[in-house]
């Protein structure tokens, strides 16, 4: 159970959001779109050229940029990565 | 982040703000929902589309003559996650729901559209729409795709849990669409009996709106579907590190190349009858100055605007089909790496590509970005890409005045060199300009690139169509009033005094009189006409030229490539074709800026940004030329 940035989350692995830090009002979208505490995220796969990356989560796919990924912290759920 | 009251509920009484008959319904629900699939369902063609005022926002309404109930109407607010005002589509929406939007008429139900694919996530926003008490329906949308993959979910219970009814449709398929039409004719009856009590969520904390949501989903056995593998299969090549960009190009490349070798001979086969048209009305009238304004001032300038349409309808057919299949997304998240380079997002890049063709289309196509500087950034760059209507101008410039010399054997030879750079021009003009606005008054705001990723959908023939129908009419009804008064006043200006011929008409007059101010560039007074003629549009400068060359003994007799080349220099014709480049001659992109924007002052800044950045360019260009060659 390591913390790191979303952005470092290897493709295939799935992670637990811990928290946002972000403006107000970036932060109320992001959970919006399911970027919730305690939400299971999952790297999908990576734009072409490496950036955005598309992530898994509540059930839908949402591109995000590392710029913004950085800033929301997970827990990798080690026991789950296959 | 804060949150301390994440299980705190408050209670909200879910009185009717409006006791007895309803007039108005709203239609509300988060992006994605398939929410204007419903609303094209229920109002069918007879819709009406205006801005807000003050604001970017598009009003939808119409009839709900969809379901024979014609006496009511439907306004269709903008796709929102919740009721937080921080973005200006949710503002809008709140403004209209508590009746504080000017012009829009206070709704008196709501219809609340969910996608049941996401039933969980979607739920979030049911809170704060239950929460204003409005009688509402709650719409289970795509419920036939969510049964099929296995999701489920217990309709009765959802709608004990949220105190108001609850149906399953699907949009697309028009089924179920028999509940809001029950709904709406027992809600026109006077409200009686008190609604039950409704425990909702602290209001305006996601947590709280999540946990609520979470809750009621368990409570009503929802089994969300399981995602189709197509959509991942499909992403795994239009996605795929090398497979991706190479079929972005392909489509790309595909549209561009169809909506020019399509579009253009329509254009040109529209145009003649267009024409055609117009003389055979004039022949009616006779000769006389009626004939003269309405078919040489009206109908030519409005049908040379006009023209552009079948480009803009094969070219919104190509984005409609993208946007609706879900590639339109993807293409996004490729373009975003290379866009963000010059400070803007993925989402730029369709439109940009097609204002090569045209830029008011590319204009209209901007809505699919959300961030509103961004947005405006790319409102203002696009007509900097080379569009269709400068091809006529640089033909001519070119052909009269460049050597066809070979230089890379017989493929490439200077006059397309000359064509080339003046394209490259026009992009490089754009990049600057977008850089610029970044660092300056549209600099970034805070909110980031957030893409949803859909699943892909084959587009349906009915929503395509009434895109079409929906584009078209905005851009007839632009040509239809701001363009028809400039042309009028053009017009006007060109024949006064009576049976002057043009260079001793008003506007030859002006001409003349700002020849001192073009005589740098390389330009002469009937260069000067072409300019302002060509306000209208790009393309009418050649048709100037042509008039203004033909009457003038001097040069009467030779053809107007003859003419120009006796009359102008190299650096001034160079000049002319830089000038046309970076200049913002074209009253039909002015106008849809200003639609878009909503305001003047855009255009204004857009229109006196580009003419300087015009003049110093054909400027520079002339000194240079004249030097060197």
């Amino acid at each position: 159970m390591s913390l790191m940035a979303l952005s470092e989350l290897k493709i295939g692995r799935s992670a637990v959001v811990e928290g946002l830090r972000l403006p107000d009002e970036v932060q109320h979208h992001l959970m919006h779109m399911g970027f919730m505490p305690e939400a299971r995220v999952r790297a999908v796969r990576r734009a072409p050229a490496g950036d955005p990356t598309v992530y898994a989560v509540d059930g839908m796919e949402v591109a995000l940029r590392q710029e913004t990924a950085r800033w929301i912290s997970v827990r990798e759920a080690e026991e789950e990565a296959r | 982040m804060s949150d301390c009251c994440a299980t705190a509920t408050i209670e909200i009484a879910a009185t009717p703000r409006v006791a007895g008959k309803i007039q108005t319904v709203a239609l509300v629900g988060p992006p994605n929902s398939g929410k204007s699939t419903l609303f094209n369902r229920l109002t069918g063609l007879r819709q009406k589309v205006a801005n807000y005022p003050g604001v970017t926002v598009e009003q939808h309404y119409g009839k709900l003559s969809g379901i024979d109930r014609g006496d009511l109407t439907l306004i269709d607010l903008p796709g929102i996650y919740s009721l937080n005002t921080h973005s200006e589509d949710a503002r809008v929406a709140v403004d209209v729901l508590h009746g504080r939007m000017p012009g829009a008429p206070v709704p008196d139900a709501v219809l609340l559209v969910l996608d049941s694919l996401h039933l969980q996530r979607q739920l979030m926003l049911a809170a704060p729409i239950l929460a204003l008490g409005l009688p509402t329906l709650v719409l289970l949308n795509m419920s036939d795709l969510m049964e099929t993959r296995g999701g489920e979910v217990d309709t009765l219970a959802l709608a004990r849990e949220l105190g108001v009814p609850v149906a399953k449709i699907s949009a697309t398929r028009g089924t179920g669409l028999d509940a809001i039409k029950h709904f709406l004719d027992q809600k026109s009856e006077p409200v009686k009996a008190a609604s039950p009590r409704l425990e909702l969520p602290v209001m305006g904390n996601p947590r709280s709106y999540r946990q609520w949501a979470t809750g009621i989903s368990t409570r009503t056995k929802y089994k969300a579907p399981i995602s189709s593998e197509w959509t991942r299969k499909l992403d795994s090549i239009l996605l795929g590190r090398i497979t991706g960009p190479l079929v972005f190009l392909v489509i790309v490349f595909g549209v561009f190349q169809v909506v020019f070798s399509v579009g253009l001979p329509i254009s040109n086969a529209f145009q003649e009858f267009l024409n055609g048209a117009g003389n055979k009305v004039g022949v009616v009238l006779g000769h006389g100055w009626l004939e003269s304004l309405l078919i040489d001032g009206v109908w030519k300038g409005v049908s040379a605007v006009l023209v552009f349409l079948p480009q803009i309808l094969l070219l919104f057919l190509f984005v409609g089909i993208l946007e609706d299949s879900g590639y339109l997304a993807r293409a996004a998240l490729i373009a975003d790496r290379v866009m963000r380079a010059i400070g803007l997002n993925g989402k730029a890049f369709i439109p940009l590509l097609s204002a090569y063709a045209c830029a008011v289309p590319a204009i209209m196509a901007t809505r699919t970005i959300e961030n509103k500087r961004d947005r405006f950034a790319t409102i203002l760059v696009t007509p900097f890409m080379t569009c269709s209507a400068r091809l006529p101008i640089y033909m001519l410039m070119i052909a009269a005045f460049i050597p066809n010399k070979p230089l890379l054997g017989d493929f490439f030879g200077l006059q397309a060199a000359v064509m080339l750079s003046l394209y490259v021009l026009g992009f490089l003009a754009a990049l600057a300009t977008a850089r610029l606005l970044k660092s300056s008054i549209l600099k970034a705001s805070s909110a980031p690139f957030i893409l949803e990723l859909p699943q892909y959908r084959v587009p349906t023939a009915r929503s395509l169509g009434l895109r079409l129908l929906d584009r078209g009419k905005v851009f007839v009804q632009q040509a239809g009033t701001v363009i028809l008064c400039v042309m009028i006043v053009l017009w006007v200006l060109s024949h006064i005094p009576f049976h002057a011929d043009l260079p001793q008409s008003i506007i030859g007059h002006i001409g003349q009189w700002i020849e001192p101010v073009i005589k740098p560039l390389g330009f002469n007074w009937k260069i000067g006409i072409g300019l302002l003629s060509s306000v209208i549009a790009r393309e009418v400068i050649v048709g100037t030229l042509g008039t203004l060359y033909g009457t003038d003994p001097a040069t009467q007799s030779l053809s107007l490539q003859a003419a120009l080349r006796h009359d102008l220099t190299l650096g001034g014709a160079m000049a002319l074709v830089v000038f046309f480049a970076f200049a913002m001659q074209c009253t039909s992109t002015l106008a849809i800026v200003r639609r878009e924007t909503n305001s003047w002052k855009w255009p204004a800044l857009q229109f006196a940004y580009m003419s300087v950045l015009a003049y110093v360019a054909a400027l520079a260009t002339n000194v240079l030329v004249s030097r060197f060659f």
